[in-house]
C-alpha cells in the first residue's frame, strides 16, 4: 500500500530525475516523506521510467542491486532491489565515460543474463531462470547514487533507480550449462593495479537466484521479465570508486575482458 | 641479535607451539630484530621440529595480499616450511583444538612440483613448466604470538604463522586453467563467507611461486620436485573453532573441505 498522493509521487520523480540528469547530490527522499512505503518508492522509480520512455528513450535491460549480504550490511538495508537500464546508459566496450555527467561514480563487476523466454513471478526459482536463459555475458556497472556520500536507505535507493547510471557489456558470451557461474572468477584492475577480486557466488549464492528474485519482485506489481531482456545480476566485487583519467580493465575467467576509460 | 638469542627465540617458539602457550611479540622484546634474524629464528624452530621426527614436504608463501601487506606495512611476501605433521586429507577431521591456539582458515591454490626450481632467474614460464598439478587447499594458519599482534619479523620467525593444511579432491594440469582469473568461493557452516580470484595473491599465484624460487635461490635453496607449495590466500582470513565446517571451490580446479574438531 502506498501512503503518498499521486502529486507527491510526481514531485519525487522530478526531484530524483533532475538530480540524475544534471548530476547533483540530493538528500534522501525518506527525509522529505518519512511515511513513504516500498510501493511508493517503486512508484517513483516507475514514474521516472515512464517519463523517459515518453521522451522517446528505450528501456534496454534491468539491474539488480545490493545483492550481496556484505553490501546489504554495509549500506544498512535488508533486501536487494532492482532498477531499469535506459539506452543512454550503455557505453561501448573500450569506450569513454564522462565524469562531468556523473556525481561520484563507482564500478562493479557483474555477470549479465539474457533471457529467451518470459519470466513472471511469483514463484520463479533458479530452475525456471536456467530454462529461460539464452546466454550469459560479462558486464561492468557504473553506479552513481544521487544521494550525498552514498548514504541512503532502501526506499530512497529504489526511488533513485537503484543508483543506475552507466554500463558496459562485452567479452565472450557463454551458455549457462557450459560455465560454473558460482566459481566464475573476476579480477578488477584500475590503471593496471588489481583492486578487487571475486567469484559469482558473491551474488546471492548464485547469480541466477538474483534473476529469480527480480522476476518475483516484478511479479508483485504484475510485471514480468520479457524474453530478450538483458539483466545485470549484481556486483561480484565491492563497488570501487573511480576518478577522472582512470582506465579500468575487468577480467572474467574464460569470458574475456571489459575495459573503459573515465574522462 | 646474536646466535644465542636467535637459538633461544627459536626454542621458545617451538615450545610455545607444543605447549600451546602464546608468546609476547619478539619485536617488543628485541627492537633491533632484522628480517635475517627472523628467518634464522624460524630455521631454529624448524630444526626442533625435524629433531622431533617431522619431515619437510614443501613450503608456503604468506603475506601475498595487499590488505595483509598494508596491515604489516611490508611490500613483499614471506615464506615458511611445511612438514608432514601439518598435512591432512580431504574430509578428515582437523584437530585444531589440540594442535593450534588461534586458528584462521585461508583458501589457496597449491602447486605440486615435478622438477626442481633453483633461483635466481626463475620466471613464471619455468614455474609452470615445473608444475605437475595445482590443487585446491585450505591452509589453517596459527600464531605462536599472543592475539596475532605480529609485525613482519614476528611472523617470519614463527615459520610464516604456518599451522595445518588440507589438500582437496582434484589435481589439475596448470595449462588447463587460468590461474589469475579462476574464482574461489569459501563457505563456512553452509554460508558463503567470501569470494576471490587468483589475482588476489600478488596478481597471480604463479608470481608467488616465482618469487619464492628466486628468494630462496639467494640462499642456494631449491624448490624440489615432489614438494607442495602453498601460494597464498585468495580470500580474507577466517577465524575458526572446533565444530566448524568449511568448504571451498575453485573454478576449473576443484573443491576442498575440512571439519574442525
Amino acid at each position: 500500500m502506498g501512503n503518498l498522493t499521486r502529486a507527491q509521487i510526481e514531485e519525487l520523480a522530478t526531484y530524483c530525475e533532475e538530480a540524475e540528469l544534471k548530476a547533483y547530490e540530493i538528500t534522501k527522499v525518506t527525509e522529505k516523506y518519512p511515511e513513504m512505503t516500498y510501493e511508493d518508492a517503486f512508484d517513483v522509480q516507475w514514474e521516472v521510467r515512464r517519463r523517459k520512455e515518453a521522451r522517446g528513450h528505450k528501456i534496454v535491460g534491468m539491474k539488480m542491486g545490493l545483492t550481496s549480504w556484505a553490501k546489504m550490511a554495509q549500506m544498512g538495508v535488508e533486501h536487494p532491489c532492482y532498477g531499469y537500464l535506459v539506452d543512454y546508459f550503455s557505453v561501448p566496450e573500450g569506450g569513454e565515460i564522462k565524469m562531468d555527467e556523473l556525481i561520484h561514480p563507482k564500478i562493479e563487476a557483474e555477470i549479465a543474463f539474457v533471457t529467451k523466454a518470459p519470466l513472471k513471478g511469483p514463484g520463479v526459482h533458479i530452475g525456471d531462470v536456467m530454462r529461460a536463459t539464452d546466454f550469459i555475458i560479462p558486464a561492468v556497472e557504473v553506479i552513481d547514487s544521487r544521494y550525498k556520500d552514498f548514504k541512503f536507505d532502501l526506499k530512497s535507493v529504489i526511488a533513485d533507480n537503484s543508483s543506475s547510471t552507466r554500463f558496459i557489456t562485452g567479452g565472450r558470451m557463454a551458455r549457462l550449462e557450459d560455465v560454473d557461474v558460482t566459481t566464475l572468477g573476476v579480477v578488477m584492475e584500475i590503471n593496471g593495479e588489481v583492486v578487487a577480486t571475486g567469484a559469482g557466488a558473491a551474488v546471492l549464492g548464485h547469480p541466477a537466484a538474483s534473476v529469480a528474485m527480480l522476476a518475483n519482485m516484478l511479479g508483485e506489481r504484475g510485471e514480468e521479465i520479457p524474453a530478450g531482456t538483458f539483466i545485470m545480476t549484481g556486483g561480484i566485487t565491492a563497488a570501487v570508486t573511480v576518478n577522472r583519467g582512470d582506465s579500468i580493465n575487468i577480467r572474467y575467467q574464460d569470458l574475456g575482458t571489459i575495459s573503459a576509460k573515465f574522462v | 641479535m646474536d646466535k644465542q638469542q636467535i637459538q633461544a627465540c627459536g626454542d621458545e617458539l617451538f615450545d610455545a607451539m607444543v605447549q600451546r602457550k602464546a608468546l609476547r611479540p619478539l619485536t617488543e622484546r628485541f627492537s633491533e630484530i632484522t628480517l635475517d634474524d627472523a628467518y634464522n629464528i624460524s630455521l631454529r624452530m624448524l630444526e626442533r621440529r625435524l629433531d622431533a621426527g617431522e619431515r619437510i614436504i614443501g613450503k608456503k608463501i604468506g603475506v601475498t595480499s595487499k590488505a595483509v601487506q598494508n596491515m604489516l606495512n611490508v611490500h613483499q611476501p614471506d615464506f615458511g616450511y611445511l612438514t608432514d605433521a601439518m598435512a591432512f586429507s580431504q574430509g578428515e577431521e582437523m584437530p585444531i583444538s589440540t594442535r593450534l591456539m588461534q586458528p584462521r582458515a585461508e583458501g589457496e591454490i597449491a602447486f605440486i612440483l615435478k622438477k626442481d626450481l633453483l633461483g635466481p632467474g626463475i620466471t613464471n614460464a619455468d614455474v609452470l613448466a615445473a608444475t605437475e598439478c595445482v590443487m585446491p587447499c585450505f591452509e589453517v594458519v596459527d600464531s605462536r604470538i599472543e592475539n596475532w599482534q605480529i609485525k613482519i619479523q614476528d611472523t617470519i620467525a614463527d615459520n610464516a604463522s604456518c599451522g595445518l593444511f588440507v589438500l582437496g579432491d582434484r589435481a589439475v594440469d596448470p595449462r588447463k586453467v587460468d590461474l589469475a582469473t579462476c574464482g574461489m568461493v569459501v563457505e563456512k557452516n553452509g554460508s558463503v563467507i567470501s569470494t576471490g580470484a587468483g589475482a588476489a595473491a600478488l596478481g597471480s599465484p604463479v608470481n608467488c611461486v616465482t618469487w619464492l624460487a628466486n628468494t630462496l635461490g639467494h640462499f642456494g635453496i631449491p624448490l624440489k620436485a615432489g614438494e607442495v607449495i602453498l601460494s597464498g590466500s585468495l580470500v580474507p582470513l577466517e577465524p575458526v573453532q572446533a565444530g566448524d565446517f568449511m568448504s571451498l571451490s575453485i573454478g576449473g580446479i576443484g573443491k576442498a573441505s575440512v571439519r574442525f574438531v
